[in-house]
């Protein structure tokens, strides 16, 4: 039995953006962007389930982000995880990768032991990723980046192909460790019919406050206590839920900051317009063969 | 903040005694970064048999190099180097540290900057060193990162304003490599690595280097295709003018996504960074992260049937147009001309 907490990340579409997604300072409305679940994590989730099918355990899902990050718990039970958390908390608006991943360790920390952290390699809204290696060293154990395949594992250690520069390499590492995995690894399989029908309406504290809305306090503990009994309330990990300190969040703890942010100046440019004729791609060969580029 | 230094690191990535060359890029850039704020610049190697390594940094402008050299240390492993970075940095208080955003870089930097708790940014395109005001305070020589986001729809440039150590991966070929003239004398300082049974967690049972044959770096013509030809064999067309120009074929990412073009032949920010003599971008719009990786190239044609698309910008010529109708008379054109 080998039990795993999948990092995912809802993240929006960055290769679906439109001009109108730009601010005229430059900045981006992430309120236009469609949120999808990061394909990476994706695969992540995908290794874990197939680990728990092989050997046995539980796969626990847990987002950091905005209340309606919750969505991509919903799809992560519609594929397989046995439960999910959502770490949400205005305080934790506006960190970095280091701020970041101190509350991923010590929301992992509260939620149980665990033999395996997997995350995808890096979310398509920053592509740095940093955030699997950070938290793995504040989880103070050994990472493994770049995960193409998990071949096997033999009681306390597993072996891990993962790519390097120029090749790939076969790793064994001592459990527990944290797995960072590429998207072509594996396919993630689809969420099962029956899954969807049985979680479709998971639902976190704020969204059953909101189906509550209009009615008594009282209702909304009734409600979380009748999910609860059904496996269908997503916890809400907020600053009170968890020891953390208040100076390692947010933007307070966050190293790095955004000093500047300019949009991408479109249109212009001072290029040779070239007619797409014989003569017109004539002409340009012969410029280039005169600058002994071809010929 | 106790200890400021003004000293520049650069990681000096090797495998099997050989450095890669974005280490070379780094310490040019580094020497540069140093020199604006009258710092010194160090090259940190870590392997076994690699002194060598440590006197050839000095060509690229290195003021001391910083040796672990232990039999131990052959293969890089994220733990025992990250474990080494972090001693010295907690002890010596570096201004910046530089590493490659190669997959080494972007395993290490992370878990070094998390034990340290610097600011580091990654895939870093520029790197500049000003004084800045921020939030009504006012800084001395920070280093900028710049970085395009978000889809490569804006440039965002990062500071680490308030911690003693700034961190940040730059991509291979980003810098130019700038061997100088006249060398500062070797000065190696030697230091003992002290083993941890955490190092022991990992092990390699076994390397397989694909050997690159695909080296788009060195290319002198290289022609690119994008998400805007549709199809995969709209996509032949590109590899069919390359073929006929004695041309490498590249793509973009999306191209690259879309199963059009291997992984290995993509340029771009998260690809391979180009300078070829001549670059034709085809069916490309011209994202901020692919033009990163080709805007260096000497001559660049943009053949595109949107007039307003980006890639016009770093273009020498463009030709608007379908790449369905350009690219044959292109061909038919060049084989008249050249037979």
């Amino acid at each position: 039995m080998y039990n795993s907490i999948v990092l995912v990340k809802q993240v929006p579409d960055t290769s679906n953006i439109s001009g109108k997604v730009m601010k005229d300072d430059g900045t981006v409305n992430r309120a236009l962007l469609p949120a999808i679940f990061n394909h990476e994590d994706k695969s992540a989730l995908e290794l874990a389930l197939q680990i728990k099918e092989r050997f046995g355990g539980k796969v626990t899902v847990v987002t950091m982000g905005p209340l309606r990050a919750s969505d991509i718990l919903r799809e992560s039970l519609f594929m397989g995880a046995d439960e999910a958390y959502l770490i949400s908390d205005r305080k934790f608006a506006g960190a970095d990768t280091l701020a970041t991943s101190y509350v991923l360790s010590e929301a992992i920390k509260k939620i149980g032991s665990f033999d395996f952290v997997f995350a995808g390699r890096q979310a398509i809204d920053g592509d740095t990723a940093q955030v699997g290696p950070q938290t793995a060293e504040k989880l103070n154990m050994p990472q493994i980046t770049y995960a193409e395949e998990i071949i096997d594992i033999k009681e306390n250690k597993v072996t891990v192909k993962h790519k390097i520069d120029g090749g790939h390499e076969i790793l064994e590492a001592q459990l527990p460790v944290l797995i960072t995995v590429l998207k072509d690894a594996v396919e993630p399989r689809p969420f099962s019919a029956k899954r969807v029908m049985a979680y479709k309406n998971a639902s976190s504290l704020v969204e059953l406050e909101k189906l509550a809305e209009g009615n008594s306090l009282l209702y909304v503990d009734k409600l979380v206590d009748e999910y609860t009994s059904r496996n269908l309330f997503i916890p809400t990990i907020t600053t009170d839920e968890m020891t953390v300190d208040l100076e390692r969040i947010g933007i307070k703890g966050s190293p790095t900051k955004v000093y500047k942010v300019e949009s991408v100046v479109l249109g212009g440019g001072n290029h040779v317009n070239i007619e797409p004729t014989k003569a017109g791609i004539g002409s340009l060969i012969d410029q280039l063969m005169i600058d002994h580029i071809f010929g | 903040m106790k200890n400021i230094t003004n000293d520049v690191w650069v990681f000096i990535e090797q495998r099997n005694g050989h450095a890669a060359d974005v280490s070379y890029e780094l310490l040019s850039k580094g020497r540069k970064l140093a020199d604006s704020m009258n710092g010194t610049l160090k090259a940190v190697i870590i392997g076994s048999n690699v002194k060598h390594l440590a006197t050839q940094v000095f060509g690229y402008g290195t003021d001391e190099a910083l040796l672990i050299d232990n039999p131990a240390l052959k293969d890089y492993l994220t733990v025992p180097y990250a474990r080494i970075l972090d001693k010295m940095i907690k002890e010596y208080t570096p201004r910046i540290v530089l590493f490659g955003a190669t997959i080494i870089g972007r395993d290490l930097a992370p878990r070094v900057a998390s034990s340290t708790k610097s600011g580091l940014t990654a895939d870093c395109t520029d790197l500049q060193i000003s004084d800045v005001t921020y939030l009504k305070q006012n800084y001395e020589k920070l280093l900028l990162q710049i970085r395009p986001a978000f889809g490569g729809n804006i440039i965002a440039t990062i500071i680490t304003p308030d911690n003693p150590t700034q961190m940040a991966t730059v991509r291979e070929g980003v810098m130019e490599m700038a061997p100088i003239a006249y060398p500062h004398d070797v000065k190696i300082t030697e230091i003992p690595y002290i083993p941890d049974p955490m190092d022991e967690l990992v092990k390699i049972i076994e390397q397989h280097m694909e050997g690159s044959k695909v080296n788009l770096k060195n290319a002198p013509i290289i022609v690119a295709g994008g998400y805007g030809l549709g199809t995969k064999e709209n996509f032949n067309q590109v590899i069919e003018l390359a073929k006929v120009i004695g041309a490498d074929v590249a793509g973009s990412r999306a191209a690259v996504d879309a199963g059009f073009v291997t992984p290995d032949r993509q340029v771009g920010q998260t690809g391979v960074t180009v300078r070829p003599k001549l670059y034709i971008a085809v069916g490309i719009s011209g994202a901020i992260q692919h033009r990163a990786g080709m805007q260096e190239s000497n001559k660049i044609i943009a053949i595109n049937n949107d007039p307003d698309a980006p890639i016009f910008d770093v273009a020498h010529y463009g030709i608007v147009g379908d790449a369905m109708d350009v690219i044959p008379v292109f061909i038919e054109v060049f084989k008249n001309k050249l037979k």
